[in-house]
Order: structure tokens, then C-alpha cells, then sequence
């Protein structure tokens, strides 16, 4: 074989190689998918997303103190999380070259790789034995922290792929120094920041563990800020563990249902901050 | 060497030096004293004095890496906002030092835009958003004071014709041509009285280099420009003046057709044939 085809096979091969562990990397992705779709769309109706649960062991209620549940923590954490961390993110790219922020920065990354129970124990320790009570706040905490270096470390890395170039340029038209980060830097780096905040909200709603120590699990409905809770992947959790075929019905419809927030809130997020021009990202 | 605007000397003058700018003090709109530049221990710049007349054109040709930038971002305190940057010496901006205590950087910096090298329109902003951008983000938001802003700095720069139905496009989808002109169009929109070019045309063709030299020449009657360029035939096509720097220093520096025809410094000879440099 010529030279010039073996280097022909070699970048076929090397195309093909990828394609292959793109579809691989796929299949769990659809296979979880599909499972839930399979098992979930039969329990899913206006009934079961707005009452009750039922009395264990009999079938019928459904998850609608869930589903307010995990929309009021998941709304109350990105209240307290998405500033913090893009904030945090702003001050690590732009103004955190110094020790200060390398201190930061070390940190940051320590407490992402943190296991979400330890944190839920630290803050079950520290709010729920101080208020001696269950309580949505302290979900919404436990879940800010989670969150919170997800987000810091996306945005700054969103921000330093922004070229200095483009810094220099807003500086250089007398654009005050606040107003180039947030206006010009921000702007440009912001499908990236927007994808960081969507991965970190969809991380939080589904985590269970650090809820199990926070906010307890509840079969009512809302019933104040200091009182325990439910939220969907603690519903399913405990539907799942029960030994009745509708349970797990149930479990499956929850499961679904939770699968369902999390994409409309995706989507949602994208055609609220989708540019009016596009572009092709630069990569000077 | 000698250095023609430091000469004080009581001696006659020569052909050359009666043609130095110095000799029109009050037309001069930027005045270095002293400047010296260093980044972390590397000096740059060592004692430079030059000055700029007011509505000309004033090439700095030299060597890679003799400070031809350094010398113009110092110009409007662009130097400072790389890491361990610093100055010292004067820049005489209309007769004050513009790193006088409490001397608003940001405020020079309106006075005195900047051109880089390579085209840097704000990648998710409009044709329209990248002109009214210095305007916006000090607050202007008349939308009639913005359009005939947009509308004046684009046709400035010869590039109103080619963008004035598509405003709302891209900035980044222009040619590279293109987007040096919107970048000189930003610049213009602020309303500086002085526009410093870095090698503006380095990575431009030629016919977009025509446009860019044309563009220069019909705005010097209103501003005062200075350009960085490592071409010398777009300096002496250009300029009216001339600087020759060699590390760091000014070695010559006159009026283009002179310094071009009759250089007094070997080096800048040398220079200007190609022995080196």
C-alpha cells in the first residue's frame, strides 16, 4: 500500500474509531431512557402528578408533594447557588490570578469532588440538630453547595476561553473595567456559563442522599420552610424499596416525570438565552 | 546617535532638523518625557521623548521587538493592564501628564483609541452593537444619538456602503477587511482626538490594506493618528512623519519624505535598505 493511501486508512480509521465510542458512549443514555419512557408513561396522568401519596400498600395517589417539592428546592437553591458561583467563576477568571485565588481555586475544586452524603450529614450536623427540624432550607443548602462549585469552575473556564483580544478591545474604548467582565466577557462566554448552570441544575435535581439527611421526605404537601419535605428522588427512592407492583409503577412514573422537569428546564434555559446572531465561536 | 527632538544644543541647525516637528511646538498633541517602560525586569522603552503633531499621520517603524507598541499602548495607558507592567517618565496628552496622580486611566482611554493588530470585533454583538458598543457601555442610550453615531463612524470608515443593510449581522461574519474597519468604526464612535494603530494592517490583503491606508488619509485632517508598521512602504505612503526606533530607544525621527530620502543615522539607513532589522 502507497503511502499516501495507508494515510488515507489511517484517517478513516481514526474517524471511524470515534464515531464508534460516540455511539457506545450513547447506548446506556438511550437504554436508561427508554426504560424509564417504558415503565413510567403508563402512571403518568393529571391524578398521579398532583395528589397524594396513598396509604402504603394500596394502590392509587400519586407524587404531587414531590414534584413541589423538588421545584421549590431546586428554585430556592438556584436562588442561593447560580450568583454565588458565577460570581465566584468572574472573580477566578478575571481578578483571581494571584495567591488568593489559587488558594480559592484549590478549594473550590476540593469541595466539587466532596461526597454529596458528607455534605448532607454536615448540613443535617449543622442546621437540622441547631433548629431541631427536618427543613426545606437546609435541602436547599445542602444542595447550594453541591451546586456551587459545579458552576464556579464552568464559568471560569467559560470565561478564560474568551480571548484577551476581546478584553483589550472593550479596555482600550474606555469601557470601565466591571462593565468590559460583565458586558463584554460575560456576554461572549455565555452559552458556555448557560450550559455550566443547566449540567448543575440537573445534577442537584437528582440527588437523593444529601435530602434523605435535610429535608426528610413527607407525604404532604408545602407546609412551611422550617418543616420537612418531600422531593422526587427521595419519593422514588422510597416507592422503589416497596415490595407492591404499583409502587414500583409509581417509582418508574416519578422517575419519568423527574427526567421530564429536568429537559423542559434545558430547553427552557436555551431558547430564553439563545443569541439573537449566530456565530461561530471564535478561537483566537 | 542622536536623538533630534532632545537636541538643545545652541549649534545651526541643519536641513533636517529645521524640518523636525519640534520646531511646531504648538501643534504638538502627545509629548513622551522620559518614557521608560519595562515588563517585570525587561526594559522596553528607555528614555523616550518624541512628539506628535496634531492631525497628522506619524509612522513608528523598527525592528521586531525594538517597542514600537509598547510605545503607543503606553500612549493611552493600555501598557498598565498587562501583568507587572510598568512606566515611568511622562506622556504629555495636549500639555498634561496623563499618569498624573488621580489621572483617570479610563478617561485617557476615550481620548486616545486603539486599532490592534488583528481584527477584535466583539464576537456575539451585531455590526450596529460593535460601533455603538463605546457609547452604550458609558451609558448613552438615545437611540437616534446611536444611529447617527453607528451611521458616521461606518461611512468614516468606508465601510457604511458595504454593512448599511446588514446591521444586524454578526460582527464576526465580515470579511477580515471588514472587520478592521468596524474596528476602526468602534474606535472612531467614541469620538477620540487621537487613534493609535497597531500594525492595523498586518493581517490584511493588499486590497483591503488600500481601503485601510485611503481610510487613513481622509481622517487625519480630524484626528491625530500614529501607526505601528513593519511595512515600510505603507509608512512612507501614509505618514507624514516618521519615528525610527531600535531597542528601545528613538533613533531617528522627521518628517517621512526626509527620514525616507536623506536618513542622518547610519542605522536608520541600514534599516530602511534592509540590511537589517
Amino acid at each position: 500500500m502507497s503511502n499516501y493511501s495507508m494515510r488515507r486508512f489511517k484517517n478513516k480509521l481514526a474517524l471511524w474509531i470515534g464515531a464508534l465510542c460516540a455511539a457506545l458512549a450513547m447506548i446506556p443514555l438511550v437504554s436508561i431512557l427508554y426504560d424509564v419512557v417504558k415503565n413510567g408513561a403508563s402512571s403518568l396522568n393529571v391524578d398521579f402528578l398532583t395528589s397524594a401519596p396513598g396509604v402504603i400498600g394500596q394502590a392509587g395517589g400519586g407524587i404531587g408533594p414531590a414534584i413541589q417539592g423538588t421545584l421549590l428546592l431546586v428554585g430556592l437553591t438556584i436562588i442561593m447557588g447560580v450568583p454565588l458561583g458565577v460570581l465566584s467563576g468572574i472573580y477566578l477568571s478575571e481578578f483571581g490570578d494571584n495567591p488568593v485565588g489559587r488558594v480559592i481555586r484549590f478549594l473550590n475544586d476540593v469541595l466539587a469532588e466532596f461526597p454529596s452524603v458528607v455534605i448532607g450529614v454536615v448540613i443535617f450536623t449543622l442546621i437540622v440538630l441547631t433548629f431541631k427540624s427536618f427543613s426545606v432550607i437546609a435541602g436547599a443548602l445542602a444542595l447550594s453547595i453541591i451546586m456551587l462549585p459545579i458552576i464556579t469552575r464552568s464559568t471560569e473556564e467559560s470565561l478564560k476561553l474568551v480571548p484577551n483580544s476581546i478584553r483589550d478591545a472593550s479596555m482600550a474604548l474606555g469601557i470601565r473595567r466591571w462593565r468590559t467582565t460583565l458586558s463584554v466577557v460575560l456576554t461572549t462566554a455565555k452559552s458556555g456559563v448557560v450550559t455550566g448552570i443547566l449540567l448543575a441544575i440537573a445534577r442537584v435535581a437528582g440527588e437523593t442522599a444529601p435530602l434523605v439527611f435535610t429535608i426528610l421526605g413527607s407525604q404532604y404537601f408545602f407546609s412551611g420552610l422550617n418543616s420537612p419535605m418531600d422531593a422526587l428522588p427521595i419519593r422514588i427512592y422510597r416507592l422503589a424499596l416497596l415490595p407492591y407492583p404499583y409502587a414500583q409503577a409509581q417509582g418508574w412514573g416519578a422517575a419519568l416525570a423527574l427526567t421530564l422537569m429536568v429537559l423542559v428546564v434545558n430547553i427552557g434555559v436555551r431558547l430564553a438565552t439563545r443569541g439573537r446572531l449566530y456565530t461561530t465561536r471564535s478561537r483566537a | 546617535m542622536t536623538l533630534h527632538l532632545q537636541t538643545e544644543e545652541k549649534q545651526p541647525l541643519s536641513r533636517e532638523e529645521i524640518l523636525q516637528p519640534h520646531r511646531t511646538l504648538e501643534n504638538s498633541k502627545v509629548r513622551t518625557e522620559d518614557l521608560d517602560a519595562w515588563y517585570g525586569n525587561n526594559q522596553v522603552l528607555k528614555k523616550l521623548n518624541i512628539e506628535v503633531r496634531e492631525h497628522s499621520v506619524t509612522a513608528i517603524i523598527g525592528p521586531s521587538g525594538c517597542g514600537k507598541s509598547t510605545l503607543i499602548r503606553c500612549l493611552n495607558r493600555m501598557h498598565e493592564l498587562v501583568p507587572r507592567a510598568r512606566t515611568s517618565g511622562r506622556v504629555m496628552l495636549d500639555g498634561s501628564d496623563i499618569y498624573a496622580k488621580g489621572i483617570d486611566p479610563v478617561t485617557i482611554r476615550r481620548r486616545v483609541g486603539m486599532v490592534f493588530q488583528k481584527p477584535n470585533p466583539f464576537p456575539t454583538m451585531s455590526v450596529y452593537d460593535n460601533v455603538a458598543a463605546g457609547l452604550r457601555l458609558n451609558g448613552e442610550r438615545n437611540h437616534s444619538v446611536l444611529d447617527r453615531a453607528v451611521q458616521q463612524s461606518l461611512e468614516l470608515a468606508f465601510l457604511w456602503d458595504e454593512v448599511k443593510g446588514d446591521l444586524d449581522k454578526s460582527g464576526a461574519s465580515l470579511s477580515g477587511g471588514q472587520q478592521q474597519r468596524l474596528c476602526i468604526a468602534r474606535a472612531l464612535a467614541v469620538q477620540p482626538e487621537v487613534i493609535l494603530m497597531d500594525e492595523p494592517c498586518s493581517a490584511l490583503d493588499p486590497t483591503a490594506t488600500a481601503k485601510i491606508e485611503e481610510l487613513i488619509a481622509s481622517i487625519k485632517g480630524n484626528y491625530t493618528v500614529m501607526i505601528v508598521t513593519h511595512n515600510m512602504q505603507q509608512a512612507a505612503r501614509v505618514s507624514d512623519f516618521t519615528a525610527f526606533l531600535y531597542l528601545g530607544q528613538l533613533i531617528e525621527y522627521g518628517e517621512t519624505t526626509s527620514l525616507f530620502e536623506n536618513p542622518v543615522e547610519e542605522l536608520t539607513e541600514r534599516y530602511l535598505t534592509g540590511k537589517f532589522g
